[in-house]
Formats: structure tokens, C-alpha cells, sequence
């Protein structure tokens, strides 16, 4: 078990490391450092100059060395023009001797925002709160009624019941984000249907949490999510069904609910598990889609804001927390599989 | 006050408008119903009624993509200044009808959702067709062979499954990186797998016949390294083969989202398949491992493949609409459905036409071919 674990968290280790370098290549590419270069200084730069203001920012440092100083491995540049040494570690206004040589994420310095003018650590922090609210709805209302469905349809397998369910789980995963956000939305806030139970917008759910304000994105992320959940349980739990100790239950005379609940629902729901971790994933699409059709300012914008407006340090730092996110969430699904399914030994 | 239509007048209306889909959808399930017990597997999906639903969505689509210049009533792009916003049904000055509205800048609703089918159904089987032939590709092996080969294209693959979808999508679909190359230089690589797909899949089957396999695969090396040349470098000498830069960015990037995914199906399918007695047969007679892998091991995972592909289909219509959506990749007359979408929700609740039209459009292809997928998995498990 513990080399097992040791063997997964390096080769999570190595997959981080990969995919930020990949993201800070991406981001770094010349043309977005020349965009950079010119919002940051002077829209009408020469390109001698451009080079110059980049030469002056570290920004022409080899592209490893770069990687290495905002990862926090490599120490900080430093430039020296007219006795002044400035450098990346270098506060403006301070002497070099009182900072540190390194200053990167792992010191946890992730750098400034050029869009929002704040440091990103900041943003993130405030953001990412944010979108917990938003996610724990998500939860809360997704897993439980996607479970429920999933067992109602997969106690009888071929019944009714079983087609009707499963017929609407696959209409909710055929169903975006994008899409279901502009049905709900033009279904029950706009004005041409009237029925205008809740709000079209999540901007004031930033301040204070109403049922009005934030049941429509709750419900649009959750939708698309829910089905394919139903659908997992559904095929785990119809598995269950079918297997001898239900049929040795059944006989001993117990009754069918008793069998669902006592008998077949633990083993069930193993599969669900891991399929309910590894939605983590795509539930931040659903975040930066519904966040921005909502209007509500939480990760998923500030990513697309980041990304839209060339604002490389944001977009890093939100690149960290998302490949962060996927892979521990990765990393917990087959864990607690390995866990919870006792015909699963790692040696 | 410009006059409207009612809804039945619509409704009506719209119906008639089809007409050549009408046509073409009785054709086909006319035939399919009358020879449907000598098809095999396509036939048995007309078993099933919700198969028949998810089928006939799927062809409505598929035969409003090709007759759409018959369907369409105006020029997508063409705009009346009167029609800003007006709702289902307005007649326009010259005497039109705007069946389902104008949009924000007075284009006509309708005839832009008929065009981003044909938008829609021009990338999205393909880009699916070229990222199952980099999955299986590379999947035979990585699952045949096993070892440091598995290892390392697994852990490629991971890699790529654990980046978030959209963030990939805002690094790889911008006007800035294609003048670094990197798409051309992804294309370049991604659009080579057809080519060696078919070589090793002509190659290893008649390489005991060299005249024959000399002309498969010099037809393949022919035909494939022209349209390699054509859509990833833009340079066919004869001008055939091309693909606009906008595009070839969206193309490439759909493709390098799907492949991974097809990569791990296609792996643990032949991880399963290898053990069984008729590989072992082919191997005690001697084959070599690319014939067992695409003449053995690929025909029986046929069924699990076909289903994917059907469900991957629709995956990468939404991963489209995403890419509109966010308004990457895509010009901004673009009448697709995504684009459509994201340009209507700024008036969601004063007008919302613009933006429901394309969102139940999107809806029912990409359930239609969910519906079909499930049904041929069912219809496959039967025997």
C-alpha cells in the first residue's frame, strides 16, 4: 500500500510539473509577451524597444530558467542599469540584501494580477471561495437526487420506471451547461414565458445568498453532471441486483426493500464513488461556463478574464489550482476505490 | 407596426421549408425498414423505438447540413436593419418572413441555425474520425505490447485528460499562437495517423502479395501524404486539399482533446482481447504483431468502438459549441451554434429567440446521437 501510494504521488508530482511548465510555455509565447510588453509600458513601442523592455524584465532569460524562477527553484533575476538593481525577488524601493533570492509559488509568491492590479495569491484566495459556495450546492443537490435516480432505476432493470429515468438521464447529458443555462433561464426569468420565479443573473448571489439568485446556476451545472452519474449507478446497481447473495437474500424471505437498502446499496454504490470524484474535472468547465453566463465572479471568470485579457500571472496561478484540483480529486478516486472495494488488493 | 404570423403559421411553415429532409429521411427508413433484417446491427437499431428517435434526430440534422441552401430562406449573413430583435413570424419590408425571429444585429434566425448545422456537421465527425485514428493508433500497441511503451503514451495521455478542457481550448485557440506555428506543427503531427494507420493496416495484411500491397499502399501513401500536405501545411500544389487557418486551430485542438480518451478505451479493449485463444492462434501461426493488432484485435472491438464513436460525436458537437461560446477559433459573422448562442444571451430575457433556436438545435443532435449510441450498445449486447 505504501509503495503504491509513493508511486502515485510522484508520478502526480511529475504531472503537475509537466502540465505547469506546459502552461508557462503556452503562456509565455513571444507574441503574448510582445502584448504584454506593449500594455504594460506603451501601446505605440518600437520593437527594438519592446525587446528592451522585455530584456529589462527577465522576460529574454532562456525559457527553463524563467520556469525555474517563477516556480521558485531558481533564485530571482536581477538587473543592474544606472546603480539601480531591480529584479524579480526586488520589492521597488527596497535594497537587494533585504529580500529573499527566490520568490516563486512554492515561496508562495504567485505574482500580480495586470488586469485586477492585486497580487494573484489575493484573487485567487477571494475567488476560489467563491466558486466552494457555488460547488457545495452543486453537491449537495446534485449527488443525492443523481444517486436516487440511479438505484430507482437500477433496482428493476428493463421496468417503466427504469426507461423513463434512464431516458432523462441521457437527455441531461446530451444537455451543456450552455445550453440548459439559456433554457432555464429564458424559461423561468425572462419575459416572454413570465413566469420569472428567479433571477437571471448570480452577480448579487456575491453578496448574499438567495434561493432567487442562485437556484438557476446550482441547478445547470448540476443537471449536466447528473445524468451521467444516474447513468453509472444505474449500471453498477442493476450489476448488484443480479448477483447471488441478493437472490440468497430474496429467498431467506426478506423484503425487496429491505434487500435495495440492506443488502444491495453498499456494493452499489463503489462505482459511484469514483465517477463522482472524477466529475471534479469537468465540474470546473461547467464553473467557467455557468460563471459566465451568470455573471458570477468566481474562478471559473477570473480564468477567462486572465485568458482574455493576456494576463500571463493570473492565468498561471489558475492553471496550479486547476491542475491541482483535477489531479488530487484523481488521485482520491482511486484511493478510495481501492479502499472501499475489498476484491481490490494493491501489492 | 409590421405584421406577424401566429405560431401554427410557423409551425406550418417550417415544416414546409424542410421539404427536402422530409424526402430524404422517408427514403432512407423506407429502405432500411423493408431490408433491416439483412443489415446486421444497423437494421436491429430499428428494433428498438427510442434507437428509430435517436436515428431519424441524427439524419435530420445530417440531411438539413446537406440540403441546407434548400432549406435556408435567407442569406445567413445578410441583415435588415428593421428586423433588430423582432420576434418569430415578423414579414420583412420586401415581403419575407422571418419564421423565427432576427437576431441582435437583424439576421435572420432561422436560416443562420440551418447554416451552423452544415458548420457543425463539417467538423465534428471528422475531427471525431481523426482523433479515433490517433487513439487506435496508438492504443494497439500501448495495449499489445505493454512495458515502458504503455507506460510512457499513458502517462502522455493522462497528461492531456488532466488538463482542464477550457483552459486548453483558451491557450491553443488564440489569433496570437498561430504565428508560432504550434497548430500547423500539431496538425502536422495529428493528421500523419490516418496515413500510417492505413499503410500498416494494407501493409501488414498483403505484404506476402507485393504487387498488391505495393498498390494499396502506394495509393495510400499518394492520396494521404497530398492531404497531409493540403491541410497541414496549406501547400497542396493543386489547390484541392486546404483548410482556413481559424479552422485548422478549432480542428486541431478537438482532435488533441479526444484522442487521449480514445487512446484509453481502445487500450484496455485490447488488454481484454489479447488474452483470447484466436490470438494466440494467430500467433502460433506466426503473424506479425500489427497484423493481429488491426486484422484480430481491431475487428472485435468493432462494437464498443461504434458506440463511443457515436457518443464522442456528440461530445465534440459540445466541445464546438464551447469553443463559440467562449468566441475562440471562430469569426465573428460565424453562424454555428455556439457563437449563435453566446451572441443571443446578452438579450436573454427581452429576446431570448436569438439564443434558444441553436441551444434546442444543439440539444437534440447531441441526443439524438446519445440515443443512438445507447441503443446500438443494447442491440450489440444482444447476441
Amino acid at each position: 500500500m505504501l509503495n503504491f501510494l509513493l508511486r502515485r504521488i510522484l508520478t502526480m508530482v511529475a504531472t503537475a510539473l509537466v502540465l505547469t511548465f506546459v502552461v508557462f510555455w503556452l503562456t509565455n509565447l513571444p507574441p503574448n509577451l510582445e502584448k504584454l510588453a506593449k500594455s504594460e509600458g506603451n501601446a505605440r513601442m518600437t520593437d527594438a524597444e519592446v525587446t528592451s523592455w522585455l530584456d529589462r524584465n527577465g522576460h529574454a532569460q532562456p525559457l527553463l530558467k524563467r520556469y525555474g524562477e517563477w516556480l521558485g527553484v531558481a533564485p530571482g533575476w536581477t538587473d543592474e542599469r544606472d546603480g539601480v538593481t531591480s529584479g524579480r525577488c526586488i520589492a521597488r524601493g527596497t535594497l537587494p540584501e533585504d529580500n529573499p533570492a527566490f520568490c516563486g509559488v512554492l515561496q508562495g509568491y504567485w505574482g500580480q494580477s495586470t488586469v485586477f492590479k492585486a497580487p494573484v495569491s489575493e484573487i485567487i484566495a477571494t475567488r476560489l471561495g467563491l466558486t466552494g459556495i457555488l460547488m457545495f450546492w452543486v453537491m449537495v443537490l446534485m449527488v443525492p437526487s443523481a444517486l436516487l435516480i440511479g438505484i430507482l432505476a437500477g433496482m428493476r432493470e428493463g421496468s417503466r420506471l427504469d426507461r423513463v429515468l434512464s431516458t432523462a438521464s441521457i437527455t441531461t447529458t446530451a444537455t451543456p451547461e450552455y445550453v440548459s443555462g439559456v433554457i432555464l433561464i429564458v424559461v423561468f426569468s425572462s419575459s416572454m414565458v413570465g413566469l420569472k420565479w428567479f433571477k437571471g443573473t448570480a452577480t448579487s448571489a456575491m453578496d448574499g445568498i438567495t434561493f432567487e439568485n442562485f437556484f438557476l446556476p446550482v441547478l445547470t451545472i448540476a443537471l449536466y453532471g447528473m445524468g451521467y452519474i444516474a447513468r453509472m449507478t444505474r449500471a453498477s446497481m442493476s450489476e448488484v441486483m443480479t448477483a447471488q447473495y441478493i437472490r440468497t437474500a430474496r429467498l431467506k424471505g426478506a423484503s425487496f426493500g429491505r434487500v435495495v437498502v440492506r443488502h444491495a446499496l453498499r456494493n452499489a454504490l463503489i462505482a459511484p464513488f469514483t465517477v463522482i470524484m472524477l466529475q471534479f474535472p469537468w465540474l470546473l468547465n461547467g464553473v467557467v461556463i455557468v460563471e459566465t453566463l451568470f455573471n458570477f465572479k468566481g474562478f471559473g471568470w477570473t480564468l477567462v478574464q486572465a485568458a482574455g485579457n493576456n494576463d500571463i500571472q493570473l492565468l498561471l496561478g489558475c492553471s496550479v489550482v486547476a491542475v491541482v484540483v483535477v489531479l488530487v480529486t484523481q488521485a482520491m478516486s482511486d484511493v478510495g476505490y481501492v479502499l472501499l472495494n475489498p476484491r481490490i488488493r494493491v501489492s | 407596426m409590421m405584421e406577424e404570423l401566429g405560431w401554427a403559421a410557423i409551425f406550418s411553415r417550417l415544416a414546409l421549408q424542410f421539404w427536402p429532409v422530409w424526402l430524404a429521411l422517408l427514403a432512407v427508413f423506407a429502405l432500411s425498414l423493408h431490408y433491416r433484417r439483412r443489415t446486421g446491427l444497423y437494421g436491429r437499431l430499428f428494433d428498438s423505438p427510442l434507437g428509430m428517435v435517436g436515428f431519424g434526430l441524427v439524419m435530420f440534422w445530417v440531411f438539413t447540413a446537406l440540403f441546407a441552401d434548400l432549406v435556408l430562406t435567407f442569406d445567413p449573413l445578410g441583415q435588415i436593419a428593421q428586423m433588430k430583435n423582432k420576434v418569430p413570424g415578423t414579414i420583412t419590408p420586401d415581403g419575407g418572413v422571418y419564421l423565427l425571429g432576427g437576431d441582435n444585429l437583424g439576421r435572420d434566425v432561422f436560416s443562420r441555425m440551418v447554416m451552423g448545422a452544415r458548420r457543425v456537421l463539417a467538423i465534428a465527425p471528422a475531427a471525431t474520425v481523426f482523433a479515433f485514428m490517433v487513439g487506435v493508433t496508438l492504443g494497439l500497441p500501448a495495449g499489445y505490447r505493454g512495458g515502458r511503451l504503455d507506460a510512457g503514451l499513458s502517462f502522455i495521455a493522462n497528461l492531456v485528460l488532466a488538463f482542464p478542457v477550457i483552459l486548453l481550448f483558451y491557450l491553443l485557440v488564440t489569433p496570437e499562437i498561430r504565428t508560432t506555428g504550434l497548430p500547423v506543427a500539431l496538425a502536422a503531427v495529428l493528421f500523419l495517423f490516418p496515413v500510417v494507420f492505413f499503410t500498416m493496416l494494407w501493409n501488414s495484411r498483403f505484404f506476402t502479395h507485393p504487387a498488391k500491397r505495393n498498390l494499396y499502399v502506394g495509393v495510400t501513401l499518394v492520396l494521404g501524404l497530398w492531404a497531409w500536405s493540403g491541410l497541414a501545411f496549406n501547400a497542396d500544389p493543386l489547390g484541392v486539399w486546404s483548410m482556413e487557418p481559424n479552422m485548422l486551430n478549432v480542428f486541431v485542438s478537438v482532435v488533441f482533446v479526444n484522442a487521449p480518451t480514445v487512446f484509453r478505451i481502445v487500450r484496455g479493449l485490447v488488454m481484454d482481447i489479447k488474452t483470447r485463444d484466436y490470438v494466440a492462434a494467430a500467433q502460433t501461426r506466426g503473424e506479425g504483431p500489427w497484423y493481429i493488432m488491426l486484422w484480430e484485435i481491431l475487428p472485435n472491438a468493432r462494437g464498443p468502438l461504434i458506440v463511443d464513436f457515436c457518443l464522442r460525436i456528440g461530445y465534440t458537437t459540445i466541445l464546438l459549441g464551447t469553443l463559440g461560446f467562449f468566441g475562440l477559433g471562430v469569426s465573428p459573422e460565424s453562424p454555428d451554434w455556439g457563437s449563435t448562442i453566446n451572441d443571443g444571451r446578452r438579450l436573454l430575457t427581452i429576446a431570448p429567440h436569438p439564443a434558444i433556436v441553436p441551444a434546442l438545435a444543439l440539444l437534440s443532435l447531441v441526443l439524438g446521437l446519445n440515443l443512438l449510441a445507447d441503443a446500438l450498445r443494447e442491440e450489440s449486447l444482444k447476441d
